[in-house]
């Protein structure tokens, strides 16, 4: 079992935002993972979808899945993050209004997506934009 | 407690789903924070919540929750609907704020997450 998709996001628009995480869910629930493993893939993977929403222009998401592993790759073109160590402290959070509004820009995000996540990677170009490499083990055991 | 009963404790109206009321609810969790709802882990949970937009339907389809009330009257669109019923999340809403709803339903035996 190998498979890879790819999914458009674009920035500020709300109304699609958790489409990819839905049809990955879906996807998951179809191959027959584990519900426990398919929640943790999905929190990660909304939570970095939303991030995209919230805070970039655009991104590209990527999903590969092989008999072992989920691997998630979101890049975005925006803004970026200057300080990423500050960005992963629980309650840290540069989201706007809007954003608050819509339930999110609480500083939960990336902290979240740390917690669940068995490989967390982000790496960000002030200015350009941000990746985010998440993977987890489909067999591995509960958190 | 059934999804019938919820309704028949807060007076409220069942907006979509769980047509002969039969789902059971065992846990609550009251926030308007998607990312604190995302944080939860159980299963036959109820969501509480003043925020209504598809965020909502999306966070509860992401943290497996099958039902959720919204409180104050909140309206809900036909696109919250749709998606709640491709889902096959029920929606209640309520006239209570979510501190009345909250402790009613305690009152009534739905018992906190932590």
């Amino acid at each position: 079992m190998a498979m890879s998709f790819e999914y458009k996001v674009s920035g500020g628009d709300f109304t699609h935002a958790g489409y990819a995480s839905s049809q990955v869910k879906k996807m998951l629930k179809q191959l027959g993972v584990d519900n426990t493993v398919i929640k943790r893939v999905v929190v990660c993977l909304y939570e970095a979808e939303v991030n995209i929403v919230a805070h970039a222009y655009s991104g590209i998401i990527n999903v590969s899945l092989d008999t072992d592993t989920i691997s998630m790759r979101l890049a975005d073109k925006g803004p970026g993050i200057a300080d990423i160590k500050q960005a992963m402290q629980k309650g840290f959070s540069t989201a706007s209004p809007e954003v608050r509004e819509m339930g999110f820009g609480a500083g939960m995000g990336l902290p979240n997506i740390s917690a669940n996540a068995d490989r967390f990677v982000i790496t960000s170009e002030p200015g350009t934009g941000t990746t985010l490499e998440i993977s987890i083990n489909l067999n591995s055991i509960a958190l | 407690m059934k999804v019938r009963e919820i309704c028949s404790v807060l007076n409220g109206e069942l907006i979509c789903g769980d047509q002969k009321n039969d789902n059971e609810v065992s846990h609550a969790f009251a926030s308007d924070l998607m990312s604190d709802v995302l944080t939860v882990n159980c299963d036959s949970l109820l969501l509480i919540t003043g925020l209504a937009n598809l965020q909502t339907i999306r966070t509860a389809e992401m943290s497996d929750i099958n039902c959720i009330l919204f409180v104050r009257n909140k309206f809900v669109t036909a696109e919250m609907r749709d998606l709640a019923e491709e889902l096959g999340i029920t929606l209640i809403k309520c006239s209570s704020t979510m501190f009345r709803a909250s402790g009613e339903l305690y009152r009534a035996g739905i018992k906190p997450l932590y």
